[in-house]
């Protein structure tokens, strides 16, 4: 699927019904207060606060190196803060060491112990908190059945499959019921298929358990199944936090745009700055951009019109109106079964991407260097200054 | 279809060639004196050169006549001189591995936990002391251990001490030049077991509650247990029959196994108790032997 857009609609159904980060009254679970962690010189994370709120999955997504990991880590206690604090539960957790946060981390190599069998590597932190016995037993058995491992308790890891080591790695962080269970790319190893069936299940653990999420990824379509908010993250910073639905249809920069999805972005300039609608006259797109939302931004200001492929429409017949109406030529066409990706050059050199859905068997096809037109709706635009 | 190399065709493949080398040289230098030693040890002394009496004789017209003789192994069980020299290697040998595995450990830890540049330093810096005959090594170790020597004058100047201790000819100077020479087989096997360790699972532990020394313990220590073994073989198996380090450093009253051998062989010319002495001592090391190969086999499983 390129398109993530109807699988937000399941997770926005996910654990958080309500919208607790748009109440200003409610308490956040875990704050990350103006935190800052400096290697020498490199800044891996600059100034970031957050504010997570109990039950959430929340995503850090970013390509690598914008320093999620390490965000994640600091969270976790294996990396100390340079400057800033966290606070989990109210608890301020700078100088907390791992072993003492109410904190479980799954690791991204899911770090099973391999002398240990599945279940004495689900028991392990248990046993370390000394807690009885039978409930030591009771406790690793309810949580292997939870994630479907029952009769595999005596195996070793090396004999696991690797969506099995998966499951024991969350069984094993889970078992001692954080409240905030950490997680880095927790889907990374696992082939495609096998993913987004994981992605439901581990929704649907969350759900069961209620335990806080933050999920560390640089797959979006892994963020937008998952995530109640995503945290966008980029050079160190959070440039922009929000549901998965926000994040991709008001994304707040180019940047976000381009990272979430894919999206055709036009360099324009305000030539009319109404606050029912706006004009853009872009040399990149040959043509005007109508966008029927006011926006904030300097009048004669360089802005950028971002478009996604799939509010595009593609015909050969001319469409009315001149606004938001381009003519180009066919350049290139991805046949992917549900959907096919169109390149259009237009005359400016520009090459648009439009995708459509193959809803007929027999659609009367667009073939190669054909010329057609393209159009979008003068609300699809997102019109962002930077 | 490829055809044939003509040696091929009469069996003769590089991959054969390539076994059958080792093998012959094995058969060569091992196990052809092995079996001379073993023979030999059967035999009777003799006033002649060499020193002792044919196994296999012709006597008289058309009769041949083996003559093994058990009284050399017999010998060693009567006179209690072998048993406890033997006694006393292993208990040396045993001291010493401990001694290496307590020094070793750190130190191959400390290697494997460091950045990849220094690792590569600090590790030559432990092979450094091959590049050196192991008899100047020792005999560098009488120079800082002797009453007048290094270690005596740098505490008498400092006023540790007033008088120089005696160190030189005593179980502690043997100790120390045996576990200061093997060292690095204990080192070497260690650090590559622990340089393969996945570091997160000890974040992993602590984050699931152990404190750093209750990873350790919990983690790497029987993670590690391959290397210790195939470490401790390493030092164990040649140190029970050691007999340069006890002879220089040790003093008279050093009584290894290793050192009796010398004996039998050079001052009494009786070849045929020293291969017996040879040949137990085998026997005693051949199921250590066996359990280092099969630890090695199974760290190269990778089934740990």
């Amino acid at each position: 699927m390129a398109t993530p857009a109807p699988t937000t609609v399941l997770s926005s159904s996910g654990a958080v019904k309500a919208a607790p980060w748009r109440d200003p009254a409610a308490r956040p679970y875990i704050e990350v207060d103006r935190v800052t962690k400096s290697f020498g010189e490199f800044k891996a994370v600059d100034d970031v606060s957050l504010k997570i709120y109990k039950g959430e999955i929340f995503c850090l997504l970013g390509a690598s190196g914008c320093g999620k990991t390490t965000l994640l880590r600091m969270l976790g206690g294996f990396e100390t803060p340079t400057s800033g604090r966290i606070l989990i539960d109210g608890e301020d957790m700078t100088g907390v060491p791992p072993y003492e946060r109410p904190v479980n981390m799954m690791f991204q190599s899911y770090a099973l112990f391999p002398h240990m069998t599945v279940e004495q590597n689900v028991a392990f932190g248990l046993k370390q908190d000394r807690v009885p016995k039978a409930e030591i037993a009771e406790r690793v058995a309810t949580m292997l059945d939870l994630v479907k491992l029952g009769s595999f308790a005596k195996r070793k890891p090396n004999q696991l499959s690797g969506g099995q080591k998966q499951r024991v790695a969350l069984a094993r962080s889970l078992v001692k019921r954080p409240k905030l269970l950490l997680l880095d790319e927790p889907l990374g190893a696992l082939d495609k298929k096998l993913r987004e069936h994981t992605q439901f299940e581990l929704i649907s653990i969350q759900d069961k358990l209620g335990v806080t999420f933050v999920v560390v990824t640089h797959d979006q379509e892994e963020a937008m199944t998952l995530a109640s908010r995503i945290g966008v993250m980029n050079q160190g910073e959070i440039v922009q936090a929000g549901t998965p639905s926000e994040i991709y249809e008001f994304p707040s920069s180019k940047f976000v745009a381009d990272f979430v999805g894919s999206v055709n972005i036009f360099e324009g300039k305000l030539i009319e700055d109404e606050p029912e609608y706006v004009r853009i006259a872009s040399p990149e797109l040959g043509g005007i951009i109508y966008v029927s939302h006011g926006i904030s931004a300097a009048p004669e200001a360089v802005v950028w019109a971002a478009v996604r492929p799939e509010k595009i429409f593609m015909s050969t017949a001319p469409p009315e109106g001149t606004d938001n109406v381009v003519r180009g030529a066919v350049q290139d066409i991805a046949y992917l079964g549900d959907l096919s990706i169109y390149l259009v050059k237009l005359p400016t050199g520009k090459v648009v991407r439009i995708t459509q859905p193959n809803t007929s068997r027999h659609a009367e096809a667009i073939t190669w260097d054909q010329q057609v037109y393209l159009t979008w709706d003068p609300q699809s635009p997102v019109v962002v200054t930077r | 279809m490829k055809t044939a190399h003509p040696l091929q065709k009469i069996g003769i493949t590089g991959r054969g060639l390539v076994v059958v080398l080792p093998y012959l040289w094995l058969l060569l230098f091992f196990v052809v004196p092995f079996i001379i030693v073993l023979k030999i040890s059967f035999s009777d002394i003799d006033l002649a050169i060499p020193p002792y009496k044919p196994l296999i004789e012709w006597i008289g017209k058309n009769s041949l006549a083996i003559k093994v003789n058990f009284n050399n192994y017999a010998f060693l069980f009567t006179d209690s001189l072998y048993i406890s020299a033997l006694l006393n290697s292993i208990k040396v040998a045993f001291i010493s591995t401990l001694f290496c595995l307590l020094i070793g450990y750190p130190m191959a830890y400390g290697i494997a936990r460091a950045q990849p540049s220094t690792r590569n330093i600090l590790l030559l810096l432990v092979i450094l002391p091959f590049w050196t005959s192991l008899l100047l090594r020792v005999y560098a170790w009488i120079g800082l251990l002797k009453a007048n020597g290094v270690i005596n004058n740098v505490l008498l100047s400092v006023g540790l001490i007033h008088e120089p201790l005696t160190m030189l000819y005593t179980p502690f100077a043997m100790y120390v030049g045996i576990v200061y020479s093997y060292l690095p087989f204990m080192i070497l096997p260690l650090y590559a077991n622990l340089e393969k360790m996945d570091w997160q699972l000890l974040e992993a532990a602590e984050d699931l509650g152990c404190r750093p020394w209750q990873a350790f313990y919990k983690i790497t220590l029987p993670l590690s247990r391959n290397g210790m073994l195939a470490g401790s073989m390493l030092v164990f198996i040649p140190a029970v029959g050691e007999f340069v380090i006890p002879a220089l450093l040790g003093g008279p009253n050093a009584l290894m196994i290793g050192r009796v051998l010398w004996d039998e062989f050079f001052s009494n010319r009786a070849w045929p108790v020293a291969s017996a002495v040879a040949i137990l001592l085998l026997i005693i090391l051949v199921p250590f032997m066996m359990w280092y190969q099969s630890v090695q086999a199974r760290e190269s499983a990778g089934a740990r």
